[in-house]
């Protein structure tokens, strides 16, 4: 059957290009995920990737200046001071910004392809897909379409000339003189019926499937909370520590959130938003900062003009709305991750210091949690003080690893993946 | 091994054919099919069309139930988070379980403020917080979240309760009351063992302090007195006794304080391998109770005849003249054990659970003779555990009667419901003129007072308790009081006049006593304070002679006698409505949510019962009447082993009203009215009762044969201490018979003989070891695994069905002669949970690997996964997996789940167990089943990675002891030894060392490899068990090494073992 069969072809043609696309970002995933979490912890004080901070946005760096020489931008970075002695570019920068680059002496080379790895990746993937300030449709999903069109037209237009050519076939036929039964109509050709039937059940399923799957599940969940509380402002350009307000993750399964207290220590004295960038909600609204405040100091009972006269034990507990859930049947563990697996906050909530309003940036399935499981390095080297002593016990892989059997323990290799270290 | 046999119920013993080819059958009782009639499945009622009708709805109802929807969640923090509290983080509180006069120090678990479980106080250098606790400390918890307590105070106007709105309101209205009533003020309790609130009620103008217990103790009180000691009781030192003879004392169940005991008890039956020896114990009774499930020997006599035999040991002992005993088989054990006291003059105790002044003047005498004062028995710490005197309590009834009595006020006492003769009670009530019940739950008593002020939960109390002289224990708020509830003492405190609550009463008491709030915050931190020891008494027999002549004078019992005794569940009935208590399995008889009278075999007979196939395994029981005087009883009959013919034993707790609540009511019959007063004291038993069998049926919801083994015995071992002696391989060399057939089988290749892979477990691996001869079946463990891992209640309906849900559950069997059943030579009891094998069967039938191997030795149950195939349950060669056969929880996504016509209608306790109330006691980290999965032990996982996740947030190597499972913490007796095998240091891999002669795996012959090892139980006696194994032992002792494949392959196997049905 001919026709059937060049659908075939054209449909794993386009299967093909999916597949390609769907793999080419993930091209040394390891780099971007390591360079994510120097990133975060050393950089993300004062940069950010695509906007401006304490100091300059870094999405395409590599273009700027020297840095595409990443020994240039590793002498930058371990020692800014020296660096910029005999560099006008970098002076330029320190005017620009009003202060200097802060040294990383303990960066090495690898480090710095790394991070370079990740702010390429996040300038280019992920910040459209996150940000508000993503200009243009993402590239990967621009093409998902042009190509899909082209199938399209290229399906009609395959339909039509099979048509016509079912039709000149008639009319030699009627010309030559042999009598064929009339040709059955596109909608009652059992072919087509069968083929559409096909399609129909394929991409149902498909769709049914991942429906299926994503049941429960709400990435990008933004929820509209109780007051306008901007993480960006707190954690971006404040650069409050995310466990001076979530101190709790350090010790135990929930972060929590903080109470009303906790804000209030500093917002006392703060009572208005004057200094900031403009805020702005969902739907571009503007949002007045100070108004803002003045709900919390309604929760709390404080009255800014009275301040000495406040009684704490007043204070109502805000409702926030939760945004990241998981299902009642898994164990998940904040100090676990963060204290003793030493993971960045942001590996998960992604970049919360440029964020607003916190949205869910992890999907939170299992095949999340798994992926990192198997990826993630554990501090193993418990002899030079730098590794977890619990692991000690693990004399087996100790001794694979001085005799270059393995050169890493993975969350995996101790049983990471196994359902009871989550569900029970 | 041996010629004894093990046994579980009479039908493996009569009739084992027809009991086996039963149990292969799923359902016990006939399904219920509609409109089959035998005809095919096409002819049915139902057809293929309503069947695809039904799959259709329901896969649109399951679309529907997991809901596209998501709802939108709160997450509200503190508007002020208290300082030392982290949400998420378990914090512990030391505070004391008081419950009337038992007392066990304990420390509450608080998770994000609410008490969620029990733990045993374990103090360094204490003598009395050793951490021990019982089934009914472990269950309190549940107590606090019922949804049946008194919620707030209450007026009785027209017969009606009527809600008090505030406690000032409250407070006038019974100050009025109060000044009008005349007549005398009494305040009626249970036994107080609270040192600040007697000063409190001391101080009380003109008020009479009444105590009554449930089951007396003024017997021993008064025969104390009388011998020269006052009326006190002794602190009883079970650890230094090498001989202990209990005339029907159940000292490790249910006697005055039984975790204290079991903890002493157990100590001497910890089994040195080198120098094997341990205490003997002694046990005369008439029915068979656990304490006498674990005694060495056992002597059964008339309740009656309790006196005459204290007196003939006494005689024996050279203190009396010898009264004539019938029984042959009596007569020579009380000579024998006299020899045996004699022998150990300093190292022996016996004790006596009967009410009788005159027997405990006699069992004085007899303690007195075996040079028990002083060396195990302690009069420098006597005990205030029990304190109320029967006449008293008698007095004051007649005074009421009499009218004279104008304010009664109540505490823990519940007359109306367990006085011998409650309607007199009732009637003298009436003619009070001021009733107040100080309560925890409206009960039989309660409900007749006109005042009712509810009292905290010991959880959310300040308190104290003093167990003994000098040693106090101290009660803590763990939890804000839930309800609108109040201390009875700041209620006495108000109506004497003090401004002061008990807050502060009790703060300031402690204070001066401790010497500053230093000492009193420390006190309350450690939870117990200890003070030495000052008290002393000398003995003096003068009552001696007087009490034998009145025991001599003792009417001979004839016909039936009835026996009261207290189950290690419910007890007096104090927490009869705790669903966990009422799901537990009573030690001896296996049986859930009932009572009922135990009866020999012999009269068994006698009523025409047959104990055939039918009997043991259909739940219908026959109920007979039970005739004393003018009382009559109807309850269903259990027959055990063991038992005096003409014993009948019935527990008491049971039968209690709906004013309790909806799970203690309509639960049993309540036998309290079948307690007789003989003039001084109420006796617990009574003779010349009359039976007959009403020939109609009660369903009894026993526990035991649930779960067969098919026949496979291999799963319980034990010996005798002189075989022990004489052959100490007996155990490995049984092990290697066993282990050889496996190896045969497999061609004697050992990777040959498995399809299991081989577990990499390059960390920690788990284990455990249950000592048997330390366990005493007391139940703890198993209502500490419902609070630990939040295992569901199913109620009695479901139990009936075999759908009980315990993961951990103690098998109880029976040792005899193969032809004698009845003449029990002792009783094992062994706790089975998932064994965790490394061979696991369960995890290769799984078809959707729900259940597969950790790393750390764990077989793994994952909820989420499980489809319900039930496979895993069937290849489970112990039957430790449960299934979810409806939804228990609550959990499910459906919300009409719970009340459906096809799995027959829940029991109202399930509704109650999901109550929002009620499930604040689950444990958060622990997930709630729903309906249609498989559960089991898990090792308490969840406490182990806490454990781990300590230690790698201090940075250091997981210590032995950090992980302990719930169980293991909750033993009185430590029989259960849990930690990681691979540490060579660990106690785990210690005991197993230590212990190669008595420790076995169950079933090896299977190879499944479990992670579980036990100890085989030794009974102390001089019983020579001779295998045909024996005269092989000399030559193969070199070759007992464990897992090697170049065992000599036997050629006298031992036809039993059924290794090919592993495979």
């Amino acid at each position: 059957m001919i026709p059937s069969l060049s659908l075939g072809k054209r449909l794993a043609s386009l299967l093909f290009t999916f597949f390609v696309f769907s793999t080419i970002n993930n091209v040394s995933a390891q780099d971007i995920a390591a360079g994510k979490a120097l990133f975060m912890g050393k950089c993300a004080s004062c940069h950010q990737v695509l906007k401006k901070g304490t100091g300059p946005a870094l999405a395409g760096l590599e273009e700027r200046h020297k840095w595409a020489d990443h020994n240039e931008l590793l002498a930058w970075i371990n020692n800014p001071a020296a660096y910029m002695a005999k560099d006008p570019y970098t002076q330029g920068l320190k005017a620009e910004y009003g202060s200097m680059m802060t040294a990383f002496g303990d960066i090495t080379l690898a480090q710095v392809g790394d991070i370079v790895a990740y702010i390429n990746d996040a300038a280019v993937v992920k910040a459209p897909k996150e940000g508000p300030v993503g200009e243009g449709a993402p590239k990967t999903s621009s093409n998902a379409v042009i190509f899909g069109v082209i199938s399209l037209i290229l399906a009609i237009i395959a339909l039509i000339l099979m048509q016509v050519n079912s039709n000149l076939k008639k009319m030699s036929d009627d010309a030559e003189g042999i009598s064929r039964p009339d040709p059955v109509p596109v909608y009652k050709n059992k072919v087509y019926i069968a083929m559409f039937a096909l399609l129909c059940f394929a991409v149902a399923g498909y769709f049914f499937s991942k429906a299926a799957i994503g049941l429960g599940r709400q990435k990008d969940y933004e929820p509209v909370q109780p007051i306008y509380y901007s993480h960006k402002v707190h954690a971006g350009i404040n650069q409050i520590s995310c466990l001076y307000c979530h101190g709790n993750a350090w010790e135990s399964k929930h972060a929590a959130i903080p109470s009303v207290n906790v804000c209030m220590n500093c917002h006392k004295a703060i009572g208005e938003y004057a200094k900031g960038p403009k805020l702005y909600d969902k739907e571009g609204k503007e949002i007045d900062g100070t108004a803002e405040i003045a709900k919390l100091y309604k929760y709390a009972g404080f009255d800014p003009n009275k301040p000495t006269e406040w009684d704490p034990s007043k204070a109502k507990p805000i409702e926030w709305i939760k945004i990241h859930n998981l299902p009642d049947h898994v164990y998940f563990n904040h100090s676990q991750h963060i204290r003793a697996g030493k993971v960045q906050c942001q590996s998960c909530h992604g970049e919360i210091t440029a964020m607003d309003e916190v949205k869910q940036v992890a999907d939170l399935s299992m095949g999340w949690c798994i992926n990192c499981h198997r990826e993630t390095k554990i501090d193993f080297n418990y002899s030079d003080s730098t590794g977890n002593k619990f692991y000690s016990i693990y004399e087996r892989f100790h001794n694979d690893i001085k005799n270059h059997k393995m050169d890493s323990v993975t969350v995996k290799d101790i049983g990471g993946l196994e359902c009871q270290k989550c569900h029970y | 091994m041996s010629q004894n046999k093990y046994w579980q119920s009479f039908g493996e013993v009569n009739d084992p054919e027809n009991l086996k080819n039963l149990s292969q059958d799923e359902f016990q009782e006939e399904l219920p099919f509609e409109g089959f009639d035998d005809k095919g499945l096409i002819d049915a009622k139902a057809p293929r069309r309503d069947f695809l009708k039904y799959l259709g709805f329901s896969t649109a109802a399951a679309t529907l139930a997991a809901s596209c929807k998501i709802p939108v969640k709160k997450a509200i923090p503190y508007a002020n988070k208290p300082e030392n509290l982290i949400p998420g983080e378990a914090k512990f509180y030391a505070t004391t379980y008081v419950q009337d006069g038992d007392v066990v120090p304990v420390l509450a678990k608080v998770r994000d403020g609410r008490p969620i479980k029990i733990e045993g106080n374990v103090l360094a250098n204490s003598t009395y917080a050793n951490g021990g606790t019982s089934a009914r400390t472990q269950a309190s918890v549940l107590d606090l979240y019922d949804m049946y307590r008194a919620k707030f105070p209450l007026h009785k106007v027209k017969d009606k309760f009527e809600e008090v709105p505030t406690f000032e309101q409250f407070d006038k209205l019974v100050g009025d009351a109060m000044a009008t009533a005349g007549g005398s003020t009494v305040l009626l309790t249970s036994t107080i063992v609270s040192p600040s609130t007697k000063e409190i009620i001391v101080k009380f103008p003109n008020l009479k302090h009444v105590q009554y217990d449930a089951v007396s103790y003024s017997g021993m009180l008064l025969a104390n007195e009388a011998s020269g000691f006052g009326k006190k009781i002794p602190s009883y030192k079970f650890d230094a006794a090498k001989v202990i003879v209990s005339l029907g004392a159940d000292f490790l169940g249910t006697w005055l304080s039984p975790v204290e005991f079991a903890k002493g008890y157990a100590k001497g039956r910890k089994i040195d391998e080198k120098n094997p020896s341990m205490n003997k114990h002694y046990h005369f009774e008439g029915h068979l109770s656990m304490t006498g499930s674990n005694a060495d020997e056992r002597f059964t006599h008339r309740p009656s005849e309790t006196g005459a035999v204290a007196v003939a040991l006494l005689a024996e002992l050279g203190g009396a003249v010898a009264p004539s005993i019938g029984d042959a088989k009596l007569a020579a054990g009380i000579k024998k054990v006299a020899a045996d006291l004699k022998a150990h003059n300093g190292e022996a105790l016996v004790v006596s659970g009967s009410n009788d002044k005159n027997v405990q003047i006699i069992v004085n005498a007899i303690n007195s003779a075996i040079g028990a004062y002083g060396t195990t028995i302690d009069w420098s710490r006597p005990v205030n555990y029990r304190q109320g005197i029967d006449s008293e309590f008698a007095q004051l009834v007649s005074d009421m009667e009499a009218g004279s009595v104008g304010t009664l006020m109540i505490h823990g006492a519940n007359p109306a419901y367990n006085f011998y003769d409650a309607d007199k009670f009732k009637a003298a009530i009436k003619k009070v003129k001021l009733t107040v019940s100080f309560t925890e739950k409206m009960d039989e008593t309660t409900e007749l007072c006109e005042y009712i002020i509810p009292n905290h939960h010991y959880l959310e109390s300040w308190g104290d308790a003093e167990p003994k002289a000098g040693i106090v224990s101290f009660q803590q708020p763990t939890i804000y009081p839930l309800f609108k509830t109040r201390p009875y003492q700041t209620s006495l405190l108000k109506w004497a006049g003090d401004t002061k609550d008990y807050e502060t009463y009790f703060k300031e008491y402690w204070t001066g006593k401790l010497g500053g709030e230093d000492a009193f915050n420390t006190a309350l931190q450690n939870g117990v304070v200890e003070n030495a020891a000052t008290g002393s008494a000398a003995y003096s027999g003068g009552a001696t002679a007087a009490a034998e002549a009145a025991i001599a004078g003792y009417k001979k019992g004839t016909g039936t006698e009835v026996v009261l005794y207290e189950k290690v569940s419910i007890g007096t009935g104090a927490q009869a409505g705790n669903p966990w208590l009422q799901e537990l399995p009573d030690p001896v008889t296996k049986a859930t949510w009932d009572n009922y009278a135990l009866i020999s075999m012999a009269k068994a007979k006698e009523l025409g019962i047959k104990l055939n196939t039918d009997y043991e395994y259909y739940p219908g029981k026959p109920v007979i009447k039970v005739k004393v005087g003018k009382v009559e009883k109807e309850l269903p009959i259990l027959v055990l082993p063991g038992m005096n013919a003409d014993t009948i034993a019935i527990a008491v707790g049971y039968g209690r009203n709906e004013a309790l609540g909806k799970t203690a009511a309509g639960v049993g019959v309540n036998a309290y009215p079948l307690a007789s007063f003989n003039g001084t004291t109420v006796d617990n038993y009574v003779t010349g009762a009359t039976t007959e069998n009403l020939n109609k049926k009660h369903k009894i919801a026993q526990t035991q044969i649930h779960n067969s083994y098919e026949d496979r015995e291999e799963v319980v071992r034990e010996t005798t201490l002189a075989t022990f002696k004489k052959h100490p391989n007996v155990i490995p060399e049984w092990r290697n018979h066993l282990k050889e057939a496996f190896y045969k089988n497999a061609n004697n290749d050992f990777r040959q003989a498995t399809l299991y892979p081989q577990h990499d477990q390059p960390g920690i691996k788990w284990g455990m070891s249950i000592d048997m001869n330390s366990c005493n079946g007391c139940n703890a463990c198993v209502v500490a695994c419902h609070a630990e891992n939040n295992v569901p209640v199913v109620g009695k309906s479901e139990v009936l069905r075999y759908h009980d849900m315990h993961w951990l559950r103690i098998d109880r069997y029976f040792i005899s002669d193969k032809e004698n059943p009845d003449e029990l030579k002792g009783v094992v009891f062994q706790p089975m949970m998932c064994q965790h094998c490394d061979n696991a069967p369960c995890e290769n039938v799984c078809p959707v690997a729900a259940t597969n191997h950790s790393a750390e030795g764990l077989n793994q149950m994952t909820y989420n996964r499980c489809i319900g195939t039930r496979y895993c349950a069937n290849n489970c060669p112990f039957k430790v997996r449960r299934f979810n056969w409806a939804d228990y929880t609550g959990a499910d996504s459906f919300p009409d789940n719970q009340d459906q016509s096809i799995v027959g209608k829940l029991d109202d306790v399930i509704f109650q167990m999901n109550d929002d109330l009620t499930r604040m006691v689950l444990n958060p980290d622990v997930t709630v089943r729903s309906r249609g999965v498989i559960e089991k032990c898990s090792f308490c996982v969840q406490k182990l990675q806490a454990a781990k996740l300590g230690a790698k947030k201090e940075n250091r190597i997981l210590n032995d002891g950090d992980a302990k499972t719930a169980c293991q913490t909750a033993c009185p007796t430590d029989a259960i030894v849990f930690g990681n095998s691979h540490d060579k240091e660990s106690a785990i891999s210690k005991v197993r060392i230590e212990n190669e002669q008595r420790g076995f795996y169950v079933l090896e012959q299977l190879h499944v490899l479990p992670n579980v090892t036990y100890l085989a139980k030794v009974r102390n006696t001089d019983e020579i068990i001779e295998t045909e194994h024996h005269e092989e032992e000399e030559h193969k002792e070199t070759e007992h090494k464990e897992g090697g494949a170049e065992h000599k392959v036997d050629s006298t196997l031992p036809s039993a073992t059924k290794a090919e049905e592993a495979h």
